[in-house]
């Protein structure tokens, strides 16, 4: 799980002389490279930009597009746009966090499983929608949520026996 | 100059000052829970707004600059509701404890809503799960009770330039916190106080040591020994109700008597005592070519400040301990046995207008054969605590004269309470180590004062000493940067971590303003006009113990006892 972090020089040297103003491009860029942002990370953004760690953690948790963990084997993204909220998608998200023990943006122990809200991702046909690792998965209810997190638990199960 | 109409009185105002700063000077109370003097206004509470005719929405009057003939209502129905509103929010979800709270009497949460009239809970708000930090043995933070007003992250970040805190999250999670919601001790927070001293609620606080200073003056194996910070006596009357500038010295060493402790000693003794050894070193840096400037080391905020910023400047410290440290060193070791009591018998309490004093207290180099050198470190605050839980009043102390040989002092040791004391203190005993000769003029004018950054040239016979004396550690890196960056001028800096030093510590009482720190500042400058012996080396306490137990400053023993080294340290920042 905790594979080695990218070296993020490279990202600070598109940056020179930069100031606070190139704080979030920096920040979408090295969660680009490295999937989340890390303490490391944080505090080398603060040397390369002067600027204090508190400020960047209270800058990037401002938005909810920085994650602060490395995301899970399976990426879980629950839509809670307006088409998905109509037809309950607040239940999927509770049901959701409560299968997997975590919270929106965070990462389960185990690392098997990430969690993230997106506002829409553009298949409101098929609401409520939930999508894990890119894939769709429509018109969800609690019990196929449920369904569909067992069929991803077997397969990373059955990969680890096979290594 | 400009003119404006305010509740139909005509007010001058200076152009473009903020509304705000126009209504204070003509005596007109509008309540802020954000405002800060002298720092860029934020604009957080929205409790300052005020009815501005031709502006259709209420205008908060901190952060709007005045215009000629603008015609203003401080205090319309409208301003009033908007007002009692914003109170009524903040308390939606506040955790109501206040009978348990700290800052009961304190909190201006709880005095406002009293001012505006609030009598029923409009707005039930769901409550949030913040955790408490703890983990600092300086400060307490509990982000539950926190109003977002945002002035400890200013002062932290414009006044300390440590911003080891931040706001994070946004919405109902939004709070103030370190980097990672980590705790206080492993972030950059040098432990000063000075959010605590400006904090509306109770959401920042002191690591009180209360209950183990009660255990300890309850148990009759053990000898409890006070000792008090310069800045104590000149400040304590004010938690008595007195107006400030008033100092109590004799009354303080009664008051802390009858509290039940065995023996009262003198900060500033100690004090006296790092002159001596402080002064020898600076001296012995300017004949042997060691490391100039050299910098202070009585501030504990500021030596945390450079192990963790400036590193590469640890060498310019000086070697001495604090004046708190050196003194619970010797109480453990030179009285102990000169009084025959085993020091594992001995409780050391320092009565301290800080902090950081607490922090100090508990680092691992400051306690021998697993003593520690202090015990337990007391603010200001905590101290009028205990005494009001005994029902004593500093006005009913008798004054009494403190325990000798530790509780004596000379008046160079007591200005250490202020920005420049310790380096008034330095100088003129570095002249006497020099010349062998006292200074005309003891009192050195320009580096008195509450300014943030005074500079000065000594001449002590020809040898041109210069000297630079900054309080505030935005200041001091300011100072810093251009030492690193080769200024060579400077043979000495004198640095305290809270702006106007100790009278202004993170310890004193809450809400300070400026006119109580000039009457604490100027109270230390009568004292040092009013009595005698106005030199540390001429303090006999302090001769006295050099004669009897350390030899002579520098010797093998002060390094034992009154030195010691920093390294390097890693923080989150």
């Amino acid at each position: 799980m905790s594979a080695p972090l990218t070296d993020i020089q490279p990202i600070l040297d598109r940056y020179p002389n930069a100031s606070r103003d190139a704080l979030i491009p920096l920040l979408q860029d090295v969660q680009e490279v490295q999937g989340f942002i890390s303490k490391e990370t944080v505090v080398s953004i603060g040397k390369h930009l002067n600027l204090p760690a508190s400020k960047i953690y209270g800058v990037a948790t401002f938005y909810n597009q920085f994650r602060f963990q490395p995301l899970g084997r399976y990426h879980v993204q629950i839509c809670r746009g307006t088409a998905c909220h109509v037809k309950g998608s607040a239940t999927i998200f509770e049901t959701l966090k409560r299968e997997l023990g975590i919270e929106a943006g965070e990462t389960a122990r185990d690392g098997q499983f990430s969690l993230e809200v997106v506002a829409c991702l553009g298949a409101c046909g098929l609401a409520p929608l939930i999508c894990v690792n890119g894939k769709f998965h429509g018109n969800v209810t609690g019990d196929s949520v449920r369904k569909i997190l067992r069929a991803y638990r077997k397969e990373a199960k059955k990969e680890a026996t096979n290594e | 100059m400009i003119n404006i109409e305010v509740n139909n009185r005509q007010v001058q105002a200076k152009e473009n000052e903020m509304l705000l700063v126009t209504l204070r000077r003509e005596g007109i109370h509008v309540p802020t829970m954000c405002h800060l003097e002298d720092l860029s206004p934020s604009g957080a509470c929205r409790l300052c707004v005020v009815e501005v005719a031709g502006h259709p929405n209420l205008v908060p009057s901190c952060s709007f600059p005045v215009y000629p003939d603008m015609k203003v209502q401080t205090h319309s129905p409208r301003a009033l509701k908007a007002r009692k509103t914003i109170i009524e929010l903040l308390l939606s979800n506040h955790p109501d404890d206040c009978l348990y709270c700290e800052r009961n009497n304190t909190c201006q949460l709880r005095l406002m809503a009293e001012e505006m009239g609030v009598r029923a809970r409009r707005f039930r708000g769901e409550k949030n799960n913040f955790h408490k930090d703890i983990s600092s043995p300086s400060i307490v933070r509990d982000p539950a009770k926190c109003v977002l007003c945002g002035k400890c992250v200013r002062i932290c970040e414009e006044v300390q330039a440590v911003a080891a805190i931040d706001f994070t999250g946004r919405g109902s999670q939004a709070q103030v916190g370190p980097a990672f919601n980590e705790g206080l001790n492993v972030s950059s927070c040098v432990n000063c106080g000075q959010c605590i001293r400006v904090c509306p609620t109770g959401a920042l606080v002191e690591h009180s040591h209360l209950a183990e200073v009660e255990m300890a003056l309850n148990d009759p194996e053990m000898i409890v020994v006070a000792q008090h910070a310069p800045a104590i006596s000149v400040t304590l009357a004010e938690l008595f109700g007195d107006k400030p500038g008033r100092d109590v010295n004799g009354a303080l060493v009664t008051l802390l008597r009858k509290l039940g402790f065995d023996r009262v000693f003198d900060t500033s003794f100690s004090a006296d005592l790092t002159i001596m050894e402080e002064g020898s070193e600076l001296v012995h840096r300017i004949k042997n070519g060691g490391v100039l400037p050299m910098m202070t080391t009585c501030s504990p905020g500021w030596i945390k400040y450079v192990e963790q910023t400036f590193p590469d400047l640890l060498p310019n410290l000086s070697t001495c301990r604090s004046p708190q440290q050196m003194l619970g060193a010797l109480i453990k070791s030179f009285y102990a046995e000169r009084e025959g009591i085993d020091p594992s018998k001995i409780y050391s309490v320092s009565i301290m207008p800080c902090t950081a004093k607490k922090f100090e207290a508990e680092r691992p180099e400051f306690s021998r054969d697993g003593l520690a050198d202090v015990d337990a470190v007391l603010t200001t605050r905590e101290l009028a605590q205990l005494a009001r839980r005994r029902g004593l009043n500093l006005a009913d102390m008798e004054p009494e004269v403190a325990d000798n040989p530790l509780g004596s002092r000379s008046t160079a040791g007591k200005l250490f309470g202020g920005s420049g004391g310790v380096m008034e203190a330095a100088l003129r005993s570095a002249f006497f180590l020099l010349t062998g000769r006292n200074l005309d003029e003891l009192k050195v004018q320009a580096v008195r004062g509450l300014d943030g950054v005074k500079e000065a040239t000594i001449d002590i016979d020809g040898l041109m000493v210069n000297v630079a004396v900054v309080s505030g550690l935005e200041n001091a890196r300011v100072l810093l940067e251009e030492v690193r960056a080769g200024r060579k001028d400077l043979h000495f800096i004198e640095v305290m971590t809270c702006p106007g030093g100790c009278i202004n510590g993170g310890g004193q009482p809450i809400e300070t303003d400026i006119e109580a720190v000039k009457a604490r500042m100027k109270l230390l400058y009568q004292i040092d006009r009013d009595e005698s012996v106005r030199l540390s080396h001429e303090n006999k306490a302090v001769q006295q113990v050099y004669q009897e137990f350390l030899g002579e400053p520098l010797s093998e023993l002060s390094h034992k006892l009154l030195h010691t080294h920093y390294d390097p340290r890693e923080v989150l920042k």
